[in-house]
């Protein structure tokens, strides 16, 4: 079997389609990582690791590993802001 | 130092870690030829031996459950540790709850927020159980059905306000179930010793059909106790959080 | 196409770790350290993928199709889920210092005594 054969089921697409949609969402998770630490104000960031959150779920999924979008999607882009915007309320409040 | 020291410190460091990682990658055997060989013997004798067909989930509850216990028990800490650091300073008050001006002009939050919130949280809550109980057959679990149980929670105190949030989830009742979570996880395996098997061994009887709901034995079980605590984990540190910025005052 | 996910891990890591160490705020701090636990994950995952195969749930799939490796899966879903209680505890770490403090710039906070 040739390595880049793919397997044959309902759900599987060519494996240079696969392969491409995995190169597009590295470049964007790379380019949302360098976005993320670049902001400097506090609550644009937390929105931006909200978006950066969401492509790794997308790059998590490309990969093969259903499972662990899952958990990246609900902790990166909800719990993990929350809790983040909740903190600086508190900062900010504090610093009042 | 100064910044600027700093900054140029760690670019000569960071250059050699980097080089030093790329050597190493070199050696690699490169990005989808993984040689195995745990991989592919786990999946192989899988399916028949746990009937359960969601490989990931047999992993991390029969195969490596030891590992899971400790993960666990890590975040049971860090929600601990997160009410245990949030506690009310001897020099601060904490105010009750209720609305002290209730009168004053506030501008409400935004019908469209309100309504989505209360739209989904009944969605949300069956998703997050129905991604708890069902570990052993789709890519569902206990950590995530629990993450998905939590941002219920969330959705509620984003559609009303901090004193619902907190009658729907009291401290005392989230700790509880917390506790009955990451204990009854512990005491499944427990009960395999008592039978005389090794620590966290299967020995709830599995079913004939793989993947259905009452096959796997104790992954069901493991995967529901798993679901309970952490979201009440996370519904703890949300609460904490909350009532740290809402409630607790230094006094003027 | 053999090496390039290994490369983005680099790139991820350099940069979370950059912002770290050129941080002037505990918060911002802590959202890059966020960046680099994600930098593992990915890594994790690049690790153990298969060209061409199936995600590893043979529910609708007969059950010796090539699939990917699981276990790198395993952990990094527990992964996710643990260090966001762990991120929530640093925070709660940042507040009780902003409050005995009054600042949040990590060089400031070094040399000021309790």
């Amino acid at each position: 079997m040739s390595a880049l054969a793919a397997v044959h089921t309902p759900y599987t697409v060519p494996v240079v389609m696969m392969q491409a949609l995995q190169v597009t969402l590295l470049v964007l998770v790379a380019a949302g990582a360098t976005a993320v630490v670049l902001i400097r104000d506090r609550v644009r960031q937390v929105l931006a690791l909200s978006v950066y959150g969401v492509l790794l779920a997308l790059l998590f999924l490309a990969f093969q590993a259903p499972d662990v979008t899952l958990s990246e999607l609900t902790v990166g882009a909800v719990v993990l802001p929350a809790v983040l915007l909740i903190t600086l309320a508190k900062v900010r409040k504090s610093e009042e | 130092m100064t910044p600027r020291q700093c900054r140029w410190v760690f670019l000569v460091a960071g250059a050699g870690l980097v080089a030093f990682y790329l050597w190493g990658l070199t050696a690699l055997p490169g990005f989808g030829h993984y040689p195995g060989p745990y991989g592919p013997a786990v999946l192989r004798i899988a399916v028949e031996q746990t009937k359960a067909t969601g490989v990931v989930s047999a992993v991390n509850f029969d195969y490596r459950g030891f590992d899971t216990v400790g993960e666990e028990f890590i975040l049971f800490t860090a929600a601990a540790g997160v009410s245990v650091v949030l506690r009310k300073l001897r020099e601060e008050r904490e105010r009750s709850a209720v609305d002290e001006a209730a009168d004053r002009d506030v501008p409400p939050t935004s019908t469209a927020v309100r309504t989505v919130a209360l739209l989904f949280t009944g969605p949300v809550v069956v998703l997050g159980w129905w991604l708890a109980s069902h570990a052993q057959a789709n890519p569902s679990g206990g950590f995530q059905g629990g993450v998905v149980l939590a941002t219920a929670f969330v959705l509620v105190y984003l559609a009303g306000e901090f004193l619902v949030f907190q009658r729907f989830s009291p401290v005392t009742l989230t700790d509880a179930v917390e506790a009955v979570g990451a204990g009854g996880f512990a005491a499944v395996g427990l009960v395999a010793v008592l039978l005389g098997l090794p620590y966290l061994k299967d020995y709830l009887p599995l079913g004939q059909m793989a993947g259905a709901v009452s096959s796997s034995g104790t992954i069901a079980l493991i995967s529901f106790f798993v679901g309970l605590e952490v979201a009440a984990a996370f519904i703890l540190i949300t609460g904490e959080l909350l009532e740290q910025t809402l409630l607790i005052r230094r006094p003027a | 196409m053999s090496v390039f996910p290994f490369v983005v891990v680099a790139w991820i890591l350099f940069v979370g770790l950059y912002g770290v160490v050129t941080s002037r705020h505990l918060v911002h701090q802590i959202v890059c350290l966020i960046v680099v636990q994600s930098s593992t994950y990915v890594l994790l995952l690049g690790v153990g993928y298969v060209t061409g195969a199936v995600a590893p749930y043979f529910y609708d799939v007969p059950v010796h199709t090539p699939a990917v490796d699981p276990i790198v899966q395993a952990l990094a879903l527990t992964d996710v889920v643990v260090e966001a209680a762990v991120t929530a505890l640093l925070l709660s770490f940042a507040v009780q210092a902003h409050k005995r403090f009054g600042t949040l710039d990590p060089h400031e906070l070094v040399s000021l005594k309790g």
